[in-house]
């Protein structure tokens, strides 16, 4: 069994740390796994992708293959459709619905009209729970909790035991805050 | 015993060194080779091992220093990014000359498709053109296990040994199986050999044949090296062979790791050993190449097995001639169609990087711009940096960005031919990396430039670590002969603007080498810092 993600949003987001938690996980759990990070250039306000591979058998590339990703993960809706040539057939997009506006003509039109004819499509307001439930920096983790019931390799279960460890060391309540931020996620429609 | 534990590649080499007994790492940042450095420093600070590991002015002061240190006996290595290695080249190219006496391990990290930098030159030509053994990982294991081998052969021979990188292997993480404890190493005595060190030509000659006469020897060493593998010669004469090298080999095997019957051989240790290839010729009708970089070894295949056969790769097209691989160029070299469900819709554009909000870099320009505004013939020579952002909207303020350095010299160049006003815009950590030299060659000839040394206190572009000059910028250029009064400091901010632009105008107007130093901390700095003292308050 493998399952590909590829974590999409702008730089200063926080996908790095969501990529961290599932990447945990999976070492956990006796997976393997190859993560393709971006650093440098990229990060100040452009365009970040990560792509996440797990498996039960061995890895070779570090890359994704077009049209292999089992999941688009984006903290940006237009980030997510830029890398639409490596969803799967049935891969599911798990995306923020909140447009991140750095850029003087952000297409509006062209980014709802792709969404309309995209099957498995979950798209969430993460900005909007965080900002609701007083957690502002744990956007990420509400999103990796509306992804969690469709990352079939992983139970949400294990990403938790995740969270713990690695938020660990910045201290009980920010562990706390996480995994509530997951569980909005998880319970989110 | 081994533990895994989940690793870039970067930190894959950087625990290999460590576990191999390195004594000291000598380096300049780089994207993607600084994670190397940062992870020795941030094991040094956790578990205070004796090994030096701060960052050097440049690549050639940081090369120099790691072959001072194999002269003394011990291990050391040198990380930078390709273009590093041209600012190294010298020490480089000699330190095969003089050979080494401590194992010395030269890092250097090829970014393909220029994800940050300005150019896609491949450093495995260095290594051949210094005539050294080079290795090439294509997984996170591989640079592990490679660093100990590298030391290892590196005071076997007494050569210099160039491990060579990019940024796909650099900046991905897997999980990689670990000694927990790092291998007792015991330092050699330093060297007393000066007709090995002394490169005076009596005694270059003799090394130069004997590095020379060592070829065949190391041609052997890559024939029987652990890392390079060819796959089991089938019965019939396969259609098509492959020869793969570094990340590569990954997307071959992701490809066709199901398929036995194309034999594969994988190049990661170099020189190019010639019978395998031969060997592999003859066992196929065609041979693939496939290598992350410019046609290196695919060059070098065509030369040993003749005009008459068959090679395919980036130079006939099979593959892109440029830019960095991924398993879907490779699955179309095999003649395959990648999958494609979901085309990228029209209307996505780009989201480029930009200079951040509140950073000084922006208040330079703002001010700059106003200036220049009443020179139509201004011409701005900047540098690399994130300043080198400052060429986009809205500021479209700089003409050039060459190499680190050549700000300051162009600008020089320029003034030297009339053109007027020549401005040059170079930040704090490029301005100690290879600034200073050209200032002085201006000061000398009385060169009208004016030079903005733009100091955010801090190397920022790479992530923020330690610039070598901090707090010495005035002295520095006093020092080198700009005049004192022409050594202007000023605090780019909205408020002080008046003041800015006065000074630029001033420093234009006057004949000959001026100074202004705009200097603010770099906002993600500023941010970290606030961030850690928060912690330690609570
Ligand atoms: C020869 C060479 N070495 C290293 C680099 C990588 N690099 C690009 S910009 C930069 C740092 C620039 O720092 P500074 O001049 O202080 O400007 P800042 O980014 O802080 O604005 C480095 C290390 C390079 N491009 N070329």
């Amino acid at each position: 069994m493998k399952y590909d993600i590829i974590l999409s949003g702008v730089g200063g987001q926080g996908i790095l740390s969501i990529a961290t938690i599932i990447a945990d996980a999976a070492v956990a759990a006796g997976l393997q796994l190859k993560q393709a990070e971006v650093h440098g250039m990229s990060q100040r306000g452009g365009e970040v992708e990560s792509g996440l591979r797990l498996s039960d058998s061995v890895i070779f590339s570090d890359l994704l293959s077009s049209g292999s990703a089992d999941m688009i993960l984006s903290m940006e809706p237009m980030e997510a459709l830029r890398y639409l040539p490596f969803l799967a057939k049935d891969g599911y997009i798990v995306t923020s619905t909140a447009p991140f506006r750095n850029i003087p003509d952000y297409p509006e039109e062209a980014v709802r009209s792709a969404y309309e004819v995209l099957p498995n499509t979950v798209g969430i307001d993460i900005e909007a729970l965080a900002r609701d439930n007083s957690m502002p920096r744990s956007a990420n983790m509400i999103l990796l909790g509306a992804a969690a019931r469709h990352i079939g390799i992983l139970t949400p279960e294990q990403l938790k035991e995740s969270i713990r460890r690695v938020f660990g060391r910045k201290g009980a309540q920010v562990v706390e805050t996480n995994l509530r931020a997951f569980d909005i996620g998880m319970d989110a429609r | 015993m081994r533990i895994a534990r989940l690793l870039l590649g970067d930190e894959a080499i950087a625990l290999g060194a460590l576990h191999a007994g390195l004594k000291g790492v000598y380096a300049y940042p780089g994207t993607p080779s600084t994670e190397i450095t940062e992870f020795i420093q941030n094991a040094c600070a956790k578990e205070g091992h004796d090994i030096h590991c701060t960052w050097s002015s440049n690549e050639k002061t940081a090369m120099e220093a790691a072959l001072g240190m194999s002269y003394a006996g011990c291990r050391s290595m040198v990380c930078m990014k390709h273009v590093g290695m041209n600012v190294a080249a010298d020490a480089f190219v000699n330190s095969a000359m003089t050979g080494v006496n401590g194992g010395l391990v030269v890092v250097a990290a090829d970014d393909p498709s220029m994800h940050s930098s300005q150019n896609e030159q491949d450093s495995r030509f260095y290594g051949k053109f210094a005539m050294i053994p080079m290795l090439e990982p294509s997984t996170q294991q591989e640079a592990y296990d490679m660093m100990e081998y590298a030391f290892w052969m590196s005071e076997k021979e007494r050569l210099p040994v160039l491990m060579r990188i990019t940024t796909r292997l650099a900046h991905s993480r897997a999980a990689v199986r670990v000694e927990t404890e790092p291998e007792p190493h015991d330092r050699l005595a330093p060297a007393r050999d000066p007709r090995s060190w002394v490169l005076l030509p009596a005694n270059a000659r003799r090394k130069n044949d004997a590095l020379t006469t060592a070829q065949s020897h190391l041609q052997e060493l890559a024939a029987s090296s652990p890392f390079n593998l060819a796959s089991a010669a089938a019965s019939e004469k396969a259609p098509k062979g492959i020869i793969a090298s570094g990340t590569g080999y990954n997307y071959v095997m992701e490809n066709i790791s199901r398929e036995t019957d194309i034999p594969v051989l994988k190049i990661s240790q170099y020189p190019i050993p010639e019978e395998a290839v031969r060997t592999l010729a003859a066992a196929c009708r065609s041979i693939l190449v496939v290598e992350d970089g410019q046609p290196f070894i695919e060059e070098q295949v065509r030369g040993i097995v003749g005009p008459d056969y068959e090679v395919d790769g980036r130079l006939t097209g099979s593959l892109p001639r440029t830019g960095e691989l991924n398993p879907d160029h490779v699955a179309r070299a095999l003649g395959r169609e990648p999958l494609q469900f979901y085309a990228k819709p029209q209307g996505i554009v780009p989201r480029p990087p930009a200079l951040c909000q509140g950073c000084g870099h922006r208040d330079v320009y703002i001010a700059l711009n106003k200036v220049l505004a009443s020179y139509p013939d201004a011409r701005v020579f900047a540098d690399i940096g994130c300043y080198t952002l400052g060429a986009l909207p809205p500021f479209c303020a700089i003409d050039t960005c060459v190499d680190m350095g050549a700000s300051v010299t162009m600008a020089k160049g320029a003034a030297d031919a009339g053109l007027f006003p020549a401005v040059a815009v170079i930040g704090d950590s490029t301005f100690t990396h290879s600034g200073m030299t050209g200032l002085l060659d201006a000061v000398n000839d009385r060169s009208n430039i004016t030079v903005v040394i733009s100091d955010n206190l801090t190397t920022a572009m790479t992530g923020g670590q330690d610039s070598a000059g901090t707090n010495k910028f005035e002295a520095i250029c006093i020092a080198l002969g700009v005049e004192p009064g022409h050594v202007r400091t000023v605090v780019p901010l909205q408020k002080n603007m008046d003041g800015i632009t006065a000074a630029i105008r001033e420093e234009i107007e006057y004949d000959g080498v001026s100074v202004i130093i705009p200097r603010r901390e770099c906002m993600q700095t500023l941010a970290r810092k606030n961030r850690e003292n928060k912690k330690d308050r609570q």
